[in-house]
């Protein structure tokens, strides 16, 4: 089927099969491969992505679903040679070990510092990470990273 | 992932012409429990139905002494709904509580409730409110909707349009959580209506979600968290798994809806409706 998105701010068209996922059509169709697969059974959350800016797994959502919708990547969030103030902070905190949950991390830290419109404390960002999961179990240097992001990116 | 055809209709008219097209149609709503099942094979639809196009299973107000949710509203808005909070606070701190915040974004109430997941939270909520789910043929009230496992009393063609809750401003849930999964092993609602107390519990029974009449009446009679500690409950109706064993989940149940009466009882944002 003809699918046409938006994905970091590009207009994309594509035939894809109903059943493709949207995680499978942007590592393989579109070659995005910074959004990663971990559990595959949507736990893990290091395949989340942003649709209409909010976050979703894009493991547990058919590529079709983004008909007409916007797709933000990790790949979509430094400008230029910039880095996102979020990435700039994970960064700076070293707030990755192997860095494979790093991108969905990301992802979702974004989602969460929108929802809570710079009102973020240690707990809420430790409840709210419950879906994503790093197993070097680097939480501390993640949740520093958020709630210093946080402050940066304060309206 | 089997093969399907997919369609995206925009319209409830529409969904149900294209329901009765075929021999195994499927709903897709919030789809984070559906995809990851047809992920497994374990589902294997020939046409999926796409709902997130349909703007009118979307709407979330205020309906004649109580709030109207459409199907496809997601948790997330559920909780963040101030008119849920203003008259079913439970809901909205249930709905805060279920999976995470990526599955928040994307699952629905009407999802939830016609899977009937046995440790699925909406239907406690459902139950407890004495709530009417209404389809598109006919209304149902909770008491008659959870069947089994897995089961509702929805018929193979019809769909869900809105689930209607009645005010009620004291009420709550408390979920005990498996701490991997994060399902609950235990979840109990407890609404507190002019007519009388209502319990339900998730993530317990051998049948699924049910109501704690024994509970209900202790509590009609005397609304304290020790009310119910004399209460026993068969282990032999319980689930039990790796995870708590029969007797386990039983106690749990009594404990926690004791704890949570003692919290609605004390909390003055809960006042009696």
């Amino acid at each position: 089927m003809r699918l046409e998105t938006e994905i970091n701010g590009k207009p994309v068209a594509a035939e894809v099969e109903p059943r493709t996922l949207l995680v499978e059509f942007l590592r393989d169709q579109c070659r995005l491969t910074g959004t990663h697969v971990g559990c595959d059974t949507s736990q893990c959350g290091a395949c989340v992505v942003h649709l209409d800016g909010v976050a979703v797994k894009s493991c547990a959502l058919l590529a079709l679903q983004s008909q007409g919708r916007k797709v933000t990547t990790i790949e979509g969030l430094a400008e230029g040679g910039t880095l996102h103030p979020m990435q700039q902070a994970f960064h700076e905190h070293h707030a990755l070990q192997c860095g494979f949950c790093t991108p969905g991390m990301i992802m979702s830290a974004l989602d969460m510092v929108a929802r809570h419109a710079g009102d973020l404390d240690e707990h809420t960002v430790r409840e709210e990470l419950e879906g994503n999961i790093c197993r070097c179990t680097g939480y501390e240097n993640i949740v520093r990273a958020i709630l210093d992001a946080a402050e940066t990116m304060r309206p | 992932m089997n093969k399907f055809d997919y369609a995206c209709p925009t319209s409830l008219a529409e969904t149900l012409g294209l329901l009765r097209e075929r021999d195994e149609p499927m709903l897709l709503a919030g789809g984070q429990t559906l995809v990851p099942t047809m992920k497994q094979g374990l589902a294997a639809p020939d046409l999926l139905i796409d709902l997130n196009g349909v703007s009118e299973l979307m709407e979330l107000a205020v309906s004649d002494g109580g709030v109207r949710v459409g199907a496809m509203c997601r948790h997330a808005a559920v909780a963040a709904s101030p008119v849920v909070r203003d008259n079913v606070p439970g809901l909205a701190d249930l709905a805060a509580m279920i999976g995470d915040a990526q599955v928040r974004n994307r699952g629905t109430i009407g999802g939830s409730v016609a899977n009937n997941d046995p440790a699925a939270d909406y239907p406690a909520a459902l139950l407890a409110l004495d709530a009417t789910i209404r389809t598109d043929r006919r209304e149902i009230g909770a008491d008659a909707f959870f069947v089994d496992l897995f089961e509702t009393a929805l018929e193979p063609d019809e769909m869900i349009r809105d689930v209607v809750f009645p005010s009620c401003r004291s009420c709550g849930y408390v979920k005990f959580r498996q701490p991997a999964s994060r399902f609950a092993i235990v979840g109990v609602f407890v609404a507190r209506h002019r007519h009388g107390v209502r319990v339900a519990v998730t993530g317990a029974g051998t049948a699924g979600v049910f109501r704690w009449t024994e509970a209900e009446a202790a509590l009609d009679a005397r609304f304290a968290g020790d009310a119910v500690a004399g209460l026993e409950l068969d282990p032999e109706q319980m689930l039990s798994d790796i995870h708590a064993g029969g007797a386990y989940r039983a106690n749990l149940v009594r404990v926690l809806t004791g704890r949570l009466v003692e919290t609605l009882g004390a909390d003055s944002r809960h006042p009696l409706a």
